[in-house]
């Protein structure tokens, strides 16, 4: 048969957000998929060097809906890091904990909309009463139900009390209750292990090659989470695990998010017993001084990264920023290749994906002979942070040839 | 191995009140700290503007109307309630209330102005 190339999107009903693919099909047998972003393009990045960086951390927040206190925290971690501001244990504990909380939110949301995709709408509706739980316990403690704006510059802006531990507390216990029932219903339920297993295929040495983050990578056994890799918040005094599963595929992925539920719920139970006392913010002053920064955090999706340059004014010079999802769109295409259309939506939904978080823009600078300029290929890259290295922090690293 | 885990857990649904709220006319209650509309209390603002400043949407508005005397102008369309300004305000001139139904069919009923 001849192969046929079909659009999907921008405006697809199996897709949330407008988005553009080009999938190549063999009859029913996806052979390749090129994507096109930029449907989500806002401008972010740009608008941020023109407010203050008191003013870009609520513009930061508002990337995602979903990770906000992610995009934030990242954010914050990076101007900190510039100003050489070291903020109180306090406010590093209830920053993980509301971090922690956004990710049973993320993990729960994310457990409903792949049973969604799979046509097996009674877990999206109980998973996602569910996490009305955790949206009241956000709710509680720092005001709103998304956008919780709890940080700022030097520390958070909100304290908890005894009364918020109890009731955190009580409702952690009911939603391991019932994250036990979810794992229960995981490994029993036939229809979503068939539907699930060897769909979306992605290996350990793919997963390292294509730069996979988060549950991701984790579900191809590959152990990448920055908490433990380079802790950050709380995380360097916390004791957890990072889950990983050795199934490879989207049935692999959900028993990897469903596991982190687990260990979110020990990591909060750890933080509320060694809570420390103490102030939760330090002064920051407006300016900040020059310098530049990059900040990793550990996403519900994988691995958050953002770059703030400072130039000494109370604006930054330029900020950056790189979304998880962006990092897993090459594993995305290479999960497709010889699978079936019919398991396009919940490959593509198994990623936790979040468009308008990926949407940045790259201009690049054409020369007048038509050679594209101004975009460093991986070899001069490569060179080039192996000099950064060597000049800014005393890391000689050794080429091989 | 049978299909229909959730099976239990669906028929059991049946005899049970449901999880939502008739909100329009059962209203739940909103936690302590949430951020809503905006209240400014003119006799405690000095004019200094470091709402303005630290506005991340350019909502908030402080007019001088007389010797010592301002008004302030809040455009709700504009605001993120996010209430930095409150947290800026150096005389406790402004509080986040709990007031959240502001949705308005024109644009004039958005623009508030507090004397």
């Amino acid at each position: 048969m001849a192969k046929v190339t079909i659009p999907i999107g921008p405006q697809h009903p199996s897709l949330k957000e407008p988005e553009s693919f080009s999938v190549t099909i063999d009859g029913e047998k996806i052979i390749s998929m090129t994507m096109k972003l930029g449907y989500n393009h806002r401008g972010i990045e740009k608008a941020c060097e023109e407010r203050t960086y008191l003013q870009d951390m609520y513009l930061i927040e508002r990337i995602c809906g979903i990770c906000s206190h992610t995009h934030s925290t990242c954010f914050i971690q990076a101007v900190e890091e510039i100003a050489g501001l070291e903020i109180p244990r306090r406010a590093a504990y209830i920053r993980s904990l509301v971090g922690e909380l956004e990710r049973i939110h993320s993990h729960l949301l994310w457990l409903g909309v792949a049973g969604h995709e799979i046509g097996f709408d009674t877990l999206l509706m109980y998973s996602w009463r569910d996490r009305e739980i955790v949206m009241d316990l956000l709710a509680m403690l720092t005001g709103n139900r998304v956008n919780y704006a709890i940080n700022t510059i030097g520390g958070i802006r909100r304290d908890i009390n005894a009364d918020n531990i109890r009731d955190i507390l009580k409702a952690v216990d009911t939603l391991e209750e019932r994250t036990k029932y979810y794992i229960q219903i995981a490994t029993q339920e036939v229809t979503l292990i068939q539907r699930l297993s060897g769909v979306g295929t992605l290996s350990f040495e793919d997963a390292k090659r294509l730069g996979a983050v988060g549950p991701t990578a984790r579900a191809s056994n590959l152990p990448r989470d920055t908490r433990k890799d380079d802790p950050y918040a709380a995380y360097g005094e916390l004791n957890f695990k990072v889950v990983t599963d050795t199934h490879n595929d989207v049935y692999g992925r959900t028993l990897v998010r469903v596991g982190e539920l687990m260990e979110s719920y020990a990591i909060i139970r750890q933080i509320l017993t060694n809570l420390p006392d103490g102030p939760i913010a330090v002064k920051a002053p407006r300016k900040i001084a020059p310098g530049e920064a990059t900040s990793r955090y550990e996403a519900p999706r994988g691995e958050d990264l953002h770059y703030v340059k400072s130039n000494g004014s109370d604006k930054p010079e330029r900020v950056k920023v790189r979304a998880p999802t962006l990092a897993n769109l090459q594993s995305v295409s290479k999960m497709l290749e010889n699978g079936y259309l019919a398991d396009f939506p919940i490959v593509i939904a198994a990623i936790d994906p979040c468009f308008s978080c990926t949407d940045r823009m790259i201009v690049g600078v054409h020369h007048p002979d038509g050679e594209l300029a101004g975009a460093m290929d991986w070899k001069a890259l490569r060179t080039y942070s192996i000099d950064w290295y060597k000049k800014n922090r005393g890391v000689n690293f050794k080429i091989k040839a | 191995m049978w299909p229909g885990a959730m099976l239990k857990e669906v028929l059991c649904s049946l005899f049970k009140k449901p999880a939502t709220h008739n909100y329009p006319f059962v209203k739940i209650a909103k936690p302590e700290a949430f951020r809503g509309k905006l209240n400014f209390f003119s006799d405690k603002c000095i004019g200094c503007k470091i709402c303005m400043r630290d506005c991340p949407s350019n909502a908030i508005i402080i007019h001088k109307i007389a010797d010592k005397q301002f008004e302030a102008e809040i455009r709700l369309d504009k605001c993120v309630y996010c209430a930095q300004c409150v947290e800026s305000c150096p005389k406790k001139a402004l509080e986040a209330t709990h007031d959240f139904e502001l949705a308005s069919l024109s644009q004039d009923s958005l623009r508030v102005i507090i004397k």
